[in-house]
C-alpha cells in the first residue's frame, strides 16, 4: 500500500462512515420491528428518541460518503505520478481490478445517499413520521452497500503498489479496445449526439408535464438517470474532445485536473446533483397519498423538479458552449 | 429575510453565545484541537512542498541518463559508447558526463565534484555552490585546497560563488573544468561517470531505454520519469509515515472530545431542559449543538492551517524538517514557494474534523433527547 495522505484520509473516512451507517443501521432495525405510533409506551417513546440519532448519524455519513467520492478521484488523479504509464485517475484506477469497482460502487451509493436524504427531508415535514417504513428499509439496502462499498476500496488501496505498470488514458480508452470504458469511447459521436440531444429534450418535456399537469413524475426520474447514464457516455464519446481539444482523448479524468481548468467539478457535480434531485422526485411520489403530507410533498416535488432541470440545463449550457467555441470541429 | 435562514441565523447566533459562556472550557478544546491541525497540515503542506521542489529541479534533469553496471556497482563507462547510442533512432543528443563525491574531512560534509565545458572557467580554478562557500567560509579569490586521489592536496581559486536562486540544486556542488576532475579522481581519459541522452520526443523514451539495455546489456538507463516517481513516492510515505506516527495523538484528541461532549454539566442540562420547555424540539438542539461544533470545528481548522502555513513557508517547517527532508551537513539554506490547494485542504478535513464530528455525535443526540422535566430536576 502507499502511504499516501490521501488514501489514510479516505480510509478513514469509510471506516467512519461504515461505522456511522452500522450503527444506524442496526437502531434503523430495532424501529421497523418495534414501531407503533398508535403506542405510548416507553419503548415507543425511546425509538422515537431515536430516530433522531439515526437520521443524526444517517446524514452525517451520507455527507461524508458524497464528499468522499471527489476525494477519491481527486486522490486516484494524484497518484498517477507513481505508475508506469499512468497519465490521469484513468491509469491509476485500472491499476488494480478493484478501481473501477469502487468508483461505481462510490457513485451509486453517492446517489442513495442523496435519495435518502430527500427522504428524510420529506418525512420531517410531516408531524406523524408518515415515511418511517420507506425510509429505514432503504438504510438497510443502503447499509450493505455501503459496507461493501468500503471492502472495494480497502483492497484497492491496499493492493496498490508504486511502479505497477498500467496503460495510461490515452490507450484505455482508445479506439479498437475491449472492456467497459473503450466501449463508451466506441461510442461514435454520429450515434452518441442525436441519443443525447434527445434525452435532454425528453427530459426537459417530462419536466414541464410534472410541473404544469403534476403527472408522470416516476417517468421524469427514469428520464433523470438516463440522462446522466447518456451525459456521461455523450461526455466521453465526444464533449470531452471539444474540452481537451484533441480527436482521440477520450478520458473523463483529465477534465478534473488544473490544465482544463477543474472543469470537471462543475460537469460532474450538475450532472450528479440534478440525478439524485430527479429520482427524489419520483421517489417520492407514491407517498403524496398520504394526509399529513398532502401539501409539503408536491411543494417539495416541484422544487425537486425544478433543480432537476435547472441543473441539467446548466450541465448542458456548459458543454453546448464549449461545443460551440472549441477551434475542434468534428 | 426568509423565515428558515432567519431560524438559522437565530440559532448561529444562540450557539455563539452558549459558547462564549463557557469560555475556559470551549477555549481549552479549541487550543488542543488547533494544535492537531496544526501538527498534520505542517506535515501535508510540507511534504507538498518538497514533491513540487523535486518536481521543478528535475524540470532541466536530462530525460535519461545511462551508467555502466560492473558485478553490480556503479561503474566509469567508456566515453566511445556515446557514440553507438546517438545512432539509435530517435535520440537527439548524448552527452558523457564526469562527475564524483568528495569527502572533505576537515568540515565533515560530502560535495559533489563535476565538470563543466563551460570555457569560462580557468584551469586550476572552481566555481561552488552557497553551501560550499558557507561552510569552508571563503570567498571569491581565495584558495580551496582539495585532496587528490593519491592523498595529495591540490589548490584550486574560487573563481565563482555560484547564485543563491539555484542554492537548492547547487548547494553542496563544485564546478572544474574536465581536466582537473580526470586528475583528481585518476579518471583516465576515455572515460565517462555517466551519458546524459536526450530524445526528440519524451514519449519514445522508454523504446530508447529498451534499444540500449538490448545493445549494452550491462548498463542501466534511468529515465527522469522514474526518479520523479521515486522521489513521490519517498515524499509521500514519509508523510503517510508521519502521519501514522500522529495518528496516536489524533486518538486522544478524539478521546479528549467526546469526554467533553458527554460530560454536561449540570449547568448545561438546565439549559437545554428549558429550551425544551419553552417549546424548542429536539431537532432544534441538535441543530443548536451542531452549530456549536462546526463554530469550534472551523475555528480550530482555520486556526491551525494559518499557523502551519507560517511554519512551513516562513519558518521552513523547523519543528520536522529533520525527519522528513533527510539527514546532512551541508543543508541548503532555502525557503520553500507557498503552494496550497483545495486538494490538501480536502485531506486536512477528513484527518482532523471528521473524527472530531464523528465523536461528538452521539452524546449530542444523548443531550438534546434529553426530557425536559428530568433535566431541569437534575
Amino acid at each position: 500500500m502507499i502511504q499516501h495522505p490521501g488514501i489514510l484520509a479516505l480510509l478513514l473516512a469509510s471506516g467512519l462512515v461504515s461505522l456511522l451507517l452500522a450503527a444506524a443501521g442496526w437502531q434503523g432495525f430495532r424501529i421497523l420491528r418495534g414501531w407503533n405510533l398508535q403506542s405510548g409506551s416507553d419503548a415507543q417513546l425511546d425509538l422515537e428518541r431515536r430516530t433522531y440519532l439515526v437520521s443524526t448519524l444517517v446524514a452525517n455519513a451520507l455527507v461524508i460518503q458524497i464528499l468522499s467520492l471527489f476525494l477519491f478521484i481527486f486522490t486516484a488523479d494524484s497518484l498517477h505520478t507513481q505508475f508506469v504509464g499512468a497519465m490521469c485517475a484513468a491509469g491509476s484506477l485500472a491499476a488494480n481490478p478493484f478501481g473501477y469497482p469502487t468508483l461505481l460502487a462510490k457513485l451509486a451509493t453517492c446517489l442513495l445517499a442523496g435519495v435518502w436524504l430527500i427522504l428524510h427531508r420529506a418525512d420531517t415535514q410531516g408531524r406523524d413520521y408518515p415515511l418511517i417504513r420507506p425510509k429505514y428499509a432503504l438504510l438497510l439496502v443502503l447499509v450493505p452497500l455501503v459496507l461493501a462499498e468500503t471492502w472495494l476500496q480497502w483492497r484497492y488501496l491496499s493492493g496498490l503498489k508504486a511502479d505497477v505498470l498500467t496503460s495510461c488514458c490515452g490507450s484505455l480508452f482508445g479506439q479498437g479496445r475491449q472492456g467497459l470504458a473503450a466501449e463508451l469511447a466506441g461510442l461514435p459521436p454520429r450515434i452518441m449526439q442525436p441519443v443525447f440531444w434527445i434525452t435532454f429534450g425528453a427530459l426537459m418535456a417530462a419536466g414541464a408535464l410534472l410541473l404544469r399537469a403534476r403527472r408522470g413524475a416516476v417517468a421524469f426520474s427514469l428520464l433523470s438517470l438516463a440522462f446522466l447514464l447518456v451525459s456521461v457516455a455523450s461526455l466521453i464519446s465526444f464533449f470531452c474532445l471539444y474540452i481537451y481539444e484533441l480527436p482521440t482523448h477520450h478520458c473523463p479524468f483529465c477534465l478534473l485536473q488544473r490544465e482544463y481548468g477543474f472543469v470537471g467539478y462543475p460537469i460532474y457535480g450538475t450532472l450528479l446533483g440534478g440525478a439524485i434531485a430527479g429520482l427524489g422526485v419520483g421517489v417520492l411520489s407514491p407517498f403524496r397519498a398520504r394526509k399529513s403530507l398532502a401539501e409539503a410533498l408536491p411543494r417539495m416535488q416541484a422544487r425537486l423538479a425544478w433543480s432537476a432541470l435547472i441543473l441539467a440545463g446548466i450541465f448542458t449550457l456548459m458543454v453546448g458552449i464549449w461545443m460551440i467555441l472549441s477551434p475542434l470541429k468534428l | 429575510m426568509r423565515p428558515p435562514v432567519q431560524r438559522y441565523r437565530n440559532i448561529l447566533d444562540f450557539a455563539l453565545s452558549s459558547l462564549l459562556r463557557r469560555k475556559g472550557r470551549n477555549l481549552a478544546l479549541i487550543c488542543v484541537y488547533t494544535l492537531v491541525v496544526f501538527v498534520l497540515a505542517s506535515l501535508v503542506f510540507f511534504v507538498q512542498a518538497l514533491k513540487r521542489e523535486a518536481r521543478e529541479l528535475l524540470v532541466h534533469a536530462p530525460d535519461m541518463v545511462v551508467q555502466r553496471m560492473v558485478a553490480g556497482r556503479h561503474d566509469p563507462m567508456p566515453a566511445a559508447q556515446a557514440e553507438a547510442i546517438r545512432a539509435i533512432r530517435g535520440v537527439e543528443e548524448v552527452q558523457p558526463r564526469l562527475w564524483g563525491y568528495y569527502y572533505d574531512p576537515v568540515y565533515g560534509g560530502n560535495l559533489t565534484l563535476m565538470a563543466t565545458s563551460d570555457t569560462a572557467l580557468a584551469a586550476d580554478s572552481v566555481w561552488i555552490g552557497q553551501g560550499v562557500a558557507r561552510t569552508m567560509r571563503v570567498q571569491e579569490g581565495d584558495m580551496i585546497s582539495l585532496r587528490g586521489y593519491a592523498g595529495l592536496p591540490t589548490l584550486f581559486t574560487v573563481q565563482k560563488v555560484l547564485p543563491e536562486a539555484s542554492e537548492l540544486v547547487s548547494s553542496d556542488l563544485i564546478l572544474m573544468s574536465p581536466r582537473d576532475v580526470r586528475s583528481l579522481f585518476n579518471l583516465p581519459e576515455g572515460l565517462a561517470t555517466d551519458l546524459a541522452v536526450t530524445a526528440g520526443n519524451p514519449r519514445e523514451l522508454p523504446t530508447i531505454a529498451a534499444k540500449i539495455v538490448e545493445r549494452f546489456p550491462d548498463t542501466r538507463p534511468i529515465l527522469k520519469s522514474e526518479i520523479l516517481r521515486t522521489y513521490e513516492a519517498i515524499f509521500d510515505w514519509r508523510g503517510g509515515l508521519m502521519v501514522v506516527v500522529f495518528a496516536s495523538a489524533v486518538l486522544s484528541f478524539i478521546i479528549f472530545a467526546w469526554d467533553k461532549a458527554t460530560g454536561l454539566s449540570a449547568e448545561e442540562r438546565k439549559e437545554i431542559g428549558i429550551l425544551k420547555s419553552i417549546g424548542w424540539e429536539s431537532a432544534d438542539v441538535l441543530l443548536l449543538k451542531f452549530w456549536e461544533g462546526a463554530v469550534v470545528s472551523l475555528t480550530a481548522f482555520l486556526g491551525g492551517v494559518l499557523l502551519a502555513y507560517a511554519h512551513v513557508f516562513f519558518f521552513s517547517a523547523t519543528l520536522f524538517e529533520h525527519a522528513l527532508k533527510g539527514w546532512s551537513v551541508l543543508f541548503p539554506r532555502y525557503r520553500l514557494v507557498p503552494a496550497l490547494d483545495g486538494y490538501q485542504l480536502t485531506v486536512l478535513f477528513f484527518l482532523t474534523v471528521l473524527p472530531y464530528t464523528a465523536a461528538t455525535l452521539v452524546p449530542i443526540w444523548r443531550a438534546a433527547t434529553v426530557d425536559p422535566d428530568a433535566a431541569m430536576r437534575s
